[in-house]
């Protein structure tokens, strides 16, 4: 009886000689991973056509005379506070799904479901946040082929030697590029609230108790922090840059 | 013999669970949390007295932006610590974008002469 593995079987034992996942993560984990592959095209192409109409643009509302409301408390003056305040609530609600992540490393289901309840809560408060901010613009004048009246649309803009006509074509692509982005967006955080939702249900009711695992709060978790990126990049390039 | 695909199979498992404690899952946030400042610091301060301009402003905020997706993939979405397969499979396609980004930046620069 020789100890010695010969050549081939040796060969079996490579991660990719198959009868197992290479990548050495789960099936479903790994499918999470190459949707949110392909919904990073998605939103880069977005992005990426936001950005090359605006770079080509004449004129583009100035971010900072734009968002420079809190809405119910502050009209003017406060550039940024509002938007600020949704990216630490987004960031927060990060923290706190990781946290459920690592709960579920130690199989400790009530404070899984506490973390997973904390992430629903930031999840909800970022959507009203954004429903606030949409009623704000459209009460200004804003929406999908909409824009303030010229009086109002003209103090929007930095570059004070731009003509009418360009206000009011720019003023269009921003508006209509504003509400597109940040409603796929918000569409993408009101999807992955209704899953949390389900998720802590299940968690409730034992069901990865009983499976011996707490790994579909990974995959959540990973859609999850993915549209907490998105955020990070639509915050740069639509109230920043 | 058999007792080989047994040992690869534990350090598999090992390597699983490394990565996110409590502690570190608090640093990531305030690194995440102090860049945000940064970029606030920026928009908020030093643009509107003039000490930076938005030529310089735009390329920080970029870099800093790429920085914060750095700590949330690695970090938060784990991806640094799994196997170099799937941070591959999952890094080397959205390098594409790279090219899509290239390639309309130099397209907009044509579609300013198309308006004039």
């Amino acid at each position: 009886m020789s100890t010695t593995v010969s050549q081939i079987d040796e060969v079996k034992t490579t991660p990719w000689a198959g009868g197992r996942s290479p990548f050495a993560v789960e099936y479903g984990k790994m499918m999470m991973w190459f949707f949110l592959l392909s919904d990073a095209f998605t939103f880069s192409s977005l992005l990426i056509s936001y950005g090359a109409l605006r770079f080509s643009s004449a004129a583009w509302p100035a971010p900072d005379l734009v968002f420079q409301s809190v809405p119910g408390m502050i009209e003017h003056g406060a550039p940024l506070v509002f938007v600020g305040l949704m990216t630490f609530i987004l960031i927060m609600s990060s923290v706190t799904m990781v946290l459920a992540v690592e709960a579920g490393h130690r199989n400790a289901k009530k404070e899984v479901v506490w973390w997973m309840i904390g992430t629903i809560i930031g999840g909800l408060m970022f959507l009203g946040c954004q429903a606030l901010e949409w009623n704000h613009l459209h009460s200004e004048g804003f929406w999908w082929g909409a824009i303030p009246k010229m009086d109002e649309l003209k103090t929007l803009f930095h570059e004070k030697h731009a003509t009418e006509a360009v206000m009011t074509t720019y003023g269009h692509q921003f508006a209509n590029l504003f509400f597109t982005i940040t409603g796929f967006h918000g569409f993408h955080v009101f999807s992955g609230v209704v899953i949390n939702i389900i998720i802590t249900i299940n968690v409730l009711m034992g069901t990865y108790e009983k499976r011996g695992s707490y790994l579909m709060i990974e995959k959540v978790g990973l859609y999850w922090h993915f549209v907490d990126l998105v955020w990070v990049f639509v915050f740069t390039f639509f109230y920043l840059v | 013999m058999s007792s080989e695909p047994i040992h690869t199979e534990h350090a598999e498992h090992a390597g699983e669970h490394e990565g996110m404690t409590r502690k570190r899952i608090w640093n990531v946030f305030f690194v995440l949390l102090g860049i945000t400042c940064v970029e606030f610091f920026i928009a908020l301060y030093l643009v509107p007295h003039g000490a930076m301009t938005y030529h310089t402003a735009n390329p920080i905020y970029i870099v800093l932006t790429l920085a914060k997706a750095f700590y949330i993939v690695g970090y938060f979405m784990h991806l640094k610590f799994e196997r170099l397969g799937l941070v591959f499979a999952i890094i080397v396609p959205v390098l594409f974008i790279i090219g899509l980004i290239l390639v309309l930046t130099n397209e907009s620069h044509h579609w300013v002469d198309l308006r004039a």
